[in-house]
Parts: C-alpha cells; structure tokens; sequence
C-alpha cells in the first residue's frame, strides 16, 4: 500500500529522516515509536506532501503523493490542532469533511451515532466552537472526522496524546476493530510503548531519521523496546 | 548575581523577533516600499513646513500666519487621530512567556508604552512643526514664544499617540470598531463645521495661550501623564495570563447555509467562508468596511467640485464594488492559514478552492453594484462609471488578487486573544490596494481625456471582459501559481507569527 523509495528528507545539510526502503502492505496496523526528532512527523508529513523529500519518494497505492493528488481521496489524517477549523462546531466541522469525501448529512450522522461512546457526551451537541474545546475533546473530533468517507489510509500522529485514560482504551479498542477486516491500513505514532505494542501488528523504531528496528509484535516486544529505549 | 538591564533585554528580544520572522525575510520588497512611502511622506512635510509661511502669508495677507496656522491645528489633531486609529497598532511583544520569569510587569508594560512614543506617527509632524517653527523665528517672532508652542505641540503629539491606543482598546471591545471613531470623528467635525462649538478656534486659542506662558504647559503634560497612567493600567489588566490563556466562550451559533447548496461543488467552501466571516473578530471588520465602502461615493458626489472630475468616477466606482473584494482577497489564502495542512491533505482539488475564493469575490461585486445604483441620482455618468468599474473588478482585481495571494506567506491568527492584540491589522494591508485602484484610474483617465468619457468606459468595460473571457485559464495560471508555492505555505503558515 505504502512504498518509500530512496526516501529522505535534510534540514540544512542535516539529514533528519532517511527510509531507503519501507514497504507497509495494505491492511497493516502500524506504530512509530522514537524519540524527539526521530522522524516520525516528518515521515507523515512527506505521506501527505505537507513537506517535499530530499531525495526520493512515497507511493501510495503506486500513486505518487509529490506528483498527483490522486491519493487524496482515499487518505486521511490527524497529525495536529492546525488539522481543525476552530471557528466550527464539531458537528459542522464533521459535515464539511463530509462534504469532501463525497459523504451527505445522514451518512454522517450515522457515523457520529457510532462513536457517542467515544465522545463521550463531552463533543456532540455541546454548543461549542472547536476552538473552545479542551485539548482532549479537540483530538477525540480530529480523530473522529479521519475516519469519515471509508478512508483506506488513515494516519494519526500521537492519536493518546492528551487523551483521558477511558478515552485512550476506547481509543485501542477502536484502532483495532479498524484493521481486523484488512481493508485499512492505519499509521500511528506514539511515545507510549505499552498502547503502541497493544494495538500494532508492527512497531518500527526510529532513531535521529534512521529505522533501527522493525519488529513483528509479539509477546517480547514490549520488553525489547523497553530496553531499547532505556539503554 | 548581576542582572542584564531589563531594557536592553527587550530591546534585543524584540530586535530578533522582526528580523528572525520568516516574513520579514521574504517580504524585503514590501519593506522597501513602506521604507519609500514614508520617506515620500517626510518630504511632503518638510516642504509643507518650509512653504507654509509664504503660503499663508500670499493666501491671507491680513492675518498673522501664525494665527491662521493655529486655526486649522483642530482639522490635523482630529485627521491624525483617525489616521492613527486605522493604521498605528500598539507595539507588540509576545509577552506571555514573560509572565512566569521573574520580570516586574511594570517593566514590560513601561518598555511597550515607551517604545510606542518612538513610533513613525510621532515624529512625522515634526517634520513640518520644525521648518514652520524655524520660518516663524526667521520672521522675528519672540524664540522663546515659539519653543514654548513647539514644546505644546510635542506634548499632543504624545497625547494623541496615547489617546488612540486607549479608543483601541475601547473599540476592541464592541462589535463595530469602526463605527464609533468615526462617529465621533464626524461629530466632532460637524459640531465645528457647523459652528455649533468651534473647536477649531478653541484649540487655536488654546495653543496661543500656550505660546504666551510657559507655565501653561502644565495643562497639557497633566493630560499626557492621565493618559500614560490610564494606558498602563488598562495592559496590566490585559497583562494577567488568564485574560490570554482562557478566551472568552461564547456560545455557538449554528448557522444554516442550505441556500449555498444551489452553487454546487463550491458550496461547502463558501459556508466555511461565510463562517470565517461571521464568526472572527478579526474577518468580521470587513462587513463593516461594505457600508464604509457603499458610503464612499457620499464623500464626493455631493460636492459640486468633484462631480467636475468625471475622471474620478472610476476610482470611486472601484472603491465602492470592490471594497470587499479588497479587504478579503488581500488576505487569500491566509484566511485558511491556522488549519491550512487539513485542506492541503484533504481530499480537496486547489482549483475547487480558488474558485469558491473567485465565487465570493464576485458576488461581492455584483451586490455591491446593485446596492450602490442609487448614486444615478448624481447622474447617470456616475452609474456607467461604477458599472464599468464592477466589470474590471470582476475581470480583472480578482485575478490579481487571487494572483497575489499566491505570494502570501504571512500566518494570521483568527481567533487569537493575546494580551496586546486589539485589530491586528496594520498599513501593509491597505497599501495593497493601491495599485488595484490606481491602475484603472489612470487608464480611464487616459482616455478620458483624449477620446472622452465614453471611450474610457468601452476601455474598461472592455478589459473587464478580457479577463472573464480568459477566466478559466487564468483559474488555470493562478492554480498552478499555488500548487508551486504550497510547501512554502504550508511551512510559512504553520510558522507561530
């Protein structure tokens, strides 16, 4: 589903990410784990052509994402705050993505309706604009609304972060049942090793741009990146 | 432990904030330009103050210059103060991250005030009050009367330059800041005009007064410490994080915009602009500036003088249709700049946005147009004029705009309540508009004047028409102009400003 080829990106002369060949097949759970400024944002942001590479590319679906807009129909995101539209309500906000992906009012609604567990009561029908939302309630919207319009890509940078603790199982439950027909591919980072290794069928680890691990999860890992990270 | 004095810390913090942001790195051009317009400005005061002597002398021989000079100080108090209303903005300093360092608030908020003093407005006036002074001296007037009136006109400066910041922050508060200035500016002008109180001659008087006795100079410098002390408790209430930190909720109106479904696959975006419109303080003035600009007209029209300059009617027209197309284009995409990523990784083409941009713009103009027809009552050269000026605005200011968006990398922040941000608009925004009003002014003129009234109107009508007839590849040129500069964009706009 997702092929870098030769990819890199340098700040500067300073290479802050290099994956001369990472190949994600379609329906993978996928969990980036690293430091601060291992790469991990970057590496979305060159997914959605948000930055240019340095060198190389990212496929999607064999489609360029740097030459063609063609993988947008299929691909969605929450990376951060500058992905909402402060000045709507969530429900707005939700319809206008809609509007988009080519999905109407009912079609969203019925989506909503499925994640009232997960909102929680706190997002729906409250009155508020986004911007006047808790930073919590804000990513609980901005997750919700990447998975509008049957997305096959779906891409969440630090999807806990900021999270209340019922919220971040709901969270796992959810990422779950996402790729459990092996239809959607879905990309996560996170800096908590215990969700990441809860929820991804692969956890590759990165390290000032390089992939210095690339692990089938199984009952060590949790472990294994434990001790990477602590040595 | 010694401490770096706490002046010359801001000065360095504030020294690297213009010159490390990424605007100013990319925007030397427009630096430039307001470097040139204020030294056109300095000249036109230094010439005006030289020949402001001579002048009054060959235009009232009778009376004392220095006399009839003090007469007309009223109309400049009240034109600067509306000037500076428009254009001068308290000097900001990120202050937030301040609040938690040991750094006396006081001196944060002295070193603001204080700096606000230095400001370009301040010292412009003194450009023409010297050479005037220096003239009056030269004609054996009494020295120490003059500096005495100087030292008087110092202190208004300053007064005035605090009194605006405090009508800001009033201003700010209520929901037209535009309304009430110019209401009192307007009334003020009329109680004058009308002779009703000739506050023209009070401050006239008043400022001889001045001349006469240097103790007087009391009365104004009190004003001036009342107005220092009242800007600076007004920031130090700004001042406390919670007034940053938590913003003011109010509570959402959900609005129905089913009738923009009629537009098709434009539709969600023109919501989302008419939301953005309604709902930030910061779009919201340009409702407003549409009943400023539908007014425009008045200024001229009914002044027999300028209903001559037929010439003129171009630019007025331009104004009027296009005074939302101005005030909205010029901020394109930067509107969209606090969540610009989302619509660059959404499933969204950019021709579909430009064009829901070109959409509103227009329909801007169209409505302005209609609205503004009753001006035929002036003559029905005015009606053709503004007709022909709603076509070019159409044909050709909308491209330009859209073009020049383009090359816009300046993040604005929507909904930002930050502790000194009153409007967040400054001169830059208004220059813009400029060339898009003069060009077709001048070309109209040209034609004017050697073919006739008519031959300018088919000229404009004309390119108007040019550009809707190209319109798709213009979409097409000004689509491509963006698609080059979107990682510039995306990297500018995700940039704190």
């Amino acid at each position: 589903m997702i092929v870098t080829e030769n990819l890199s990106k340098a700040y500067g002369g300073v290479t802050v990410l290099h994956l001369p060949e990472l190949s994600i097949p379609r329906g993978q759970s996928f969990g980036l784990v690293g430091n601060n400024g291992a790469g991990k944002t970057t590496f979305f942001s060159l997914l959605l052509d948000l930055i240019q590479p340095t060198t190389g590319y990212v496929t999607v679906n064999d489609i360029k994402v740097s030459e063609s807009e063609d993988w947008k129909p299929f691909t969605s995101s929450f990376i951060d705050e500058s992905f909402l539209i402060g000045y709507l309500t969530p429900e707005e906000y939700f319809y206008f993505i809609g509007d988009l992906r080519g999905r109407n009012k009912a079609d969203v609604d019925r989506l909503l309706a499925e994640f009232e567990g997960f909102f929680h009561g706190e997002v729906l029908g409250k009155k508020k604009y986004l911007r006047d939302l808790s930073k919590g309630n804000q990513k609980k919207a901005g997750i919700v609304a990447a998975l509008i319009g049957d997305p096959e890509v779906i891409i969440l940078d630090e999807p806990f972060a900021n999270l209340d603790p019922t919220t971040q199982i709901r969270l796992k439950k959810l990422l779950k049942t996402l790729t459990e027909d092996r239809e959607i591919t879905v990309l996560i980072s996170s800096h908590d090793l215990m969700h990441v290794t809860e929820v991804c069928e692969r956890i590759v680890v990165l390290d000032k741009g390089d992939v210095v691990k690339d692990l089938q999860t199984s009952e060590a890992t949790l472990a294994e990146l434990e001790q990477h990270f602590a040595g | 432990m010694r401490y770096k004095p706490m002046v010359k810390q801001f000065v360095n913090l504030e020294w690297k904030q213009y010159f490390r942001s990424s605007y100013w790195q990319k925007n030397v051009l427009m630096n430039v330009f307001l470097l040139f317009f204020a030294l056109y400005f300095i000249a036109t005061f230094l010439i005006l103050g030289v020949a402001m002597y001579p002048l009054l002398n060959k235009i009232y021989p009778e009376s004392d210059p220095f006399v009839v000079f003090n007469g007309f100080l009223f109309y400049w108090i009240l034109a600067d103060l509306l000037l500076r209303f428009f254009f001068q903005k308290l000097p900001v300093m990120s202050v937030k991250p301040l609040l938690t360092l040991p750094v006396k608030r006081r001196a944060v908020i002295n070193f603001v005030l204080g700096k606000s003093a230095l400001s370009f407005f301040n010292f412009l006036p003194l450009f023409a009050f010297v050479p005037f002074s220096t003239m009056l001296i030269a004609n054996d007037y009494p020295l120490i009367k003059i500096l005495s009136w100087l030292l008087a006109l110092i202190l208004i400066v300053l007064i005035i330059n605090f009194l605006n910041f405090i009508i800001e922050s009033i201003a700010s508060e209520t929901e037209l800041p535009f309304l009430p200035v110019i209401l009192i500016a307007g009334g003020l002008y009329a109680l004058n005009y009308f002779n009703i109180i000739s506050l023209g001659d009070i401050i006239g008087n008043g400022l001889i007064a001045l001349s006469e006795s240097l103790y007087l100079l009391i009365v104004p410098a009190g004003a001036l410490v009342v107005l220092y002390i009242l800007n600076f408790r007004i920031l130090k209430k700004k001042l406390y994080i919670d007034n940053s930190l938590q913003s003011k909720k109010s509570e959402a109106k959900t609005t129905n915009l089913e009738w923009t479904r009629k537009f098709g696959d434009i539709a969600p975006f023109m919501q989302l602009d008419i939301r953005l419109i309604l709902r930030n303080k910061r779009s919201k003035s340009a409702i407003w500036m549409l009943v400023i600009g539908l007014l425009y007209g008045l200024f001229f029209y009914p002044n027999p003088l300028y209903l001559k300059w037929e010439w003129f009617f171009v630019f007025i027209g331009i104004f009027v249709t296009g005074i939302f197309l101005i005030n909205f284009g010029q901020f394109i995409p930067a509107w969209d700049s606090s969540y610009y990523k989302l619509l660059m990784s959404q499933n969204i083409k950019y021709e579909r946005y430009l064009k829901s941009k070109y959409s509103l713009m227009m329909m801007s103009v169209v409505l302005m147009f209609v609205l503004s027809i009753p001006y035929v009552f002036f003559g029905w050269k005015i009606l053709l004029a503004h007709f022909a000026a709603a076509v070019y605005n159409i044909g050709v200011n909308t491209y330009v705009i859209l073009w020049g968006g383009s090359y816009n990398r300046k993040k604005i922040e929507l909904d930002q309540r930050a502790a000194f941000n009153f409007q967040g608009t400054g001169a830059v925004q208004w220059l813009i508009g400029i060339p898009l009003m003069l060009v077709p002014m001048a070309i109209f003129a040209i034609f004017h004047f050697t073919m006739g009234f008519q031959a300018g109107v088919i000229v404009i009508i004309g390119m108007g028409l040019t550009g809707i007839m190209f319109h798709q590849r213009l979409m097409k040129f000004i689509t491509r102009k963006y698609m080059i500069s979107k990682h510039k964009m995306i990297e500018a706009f995700s940039q704190a400003s």
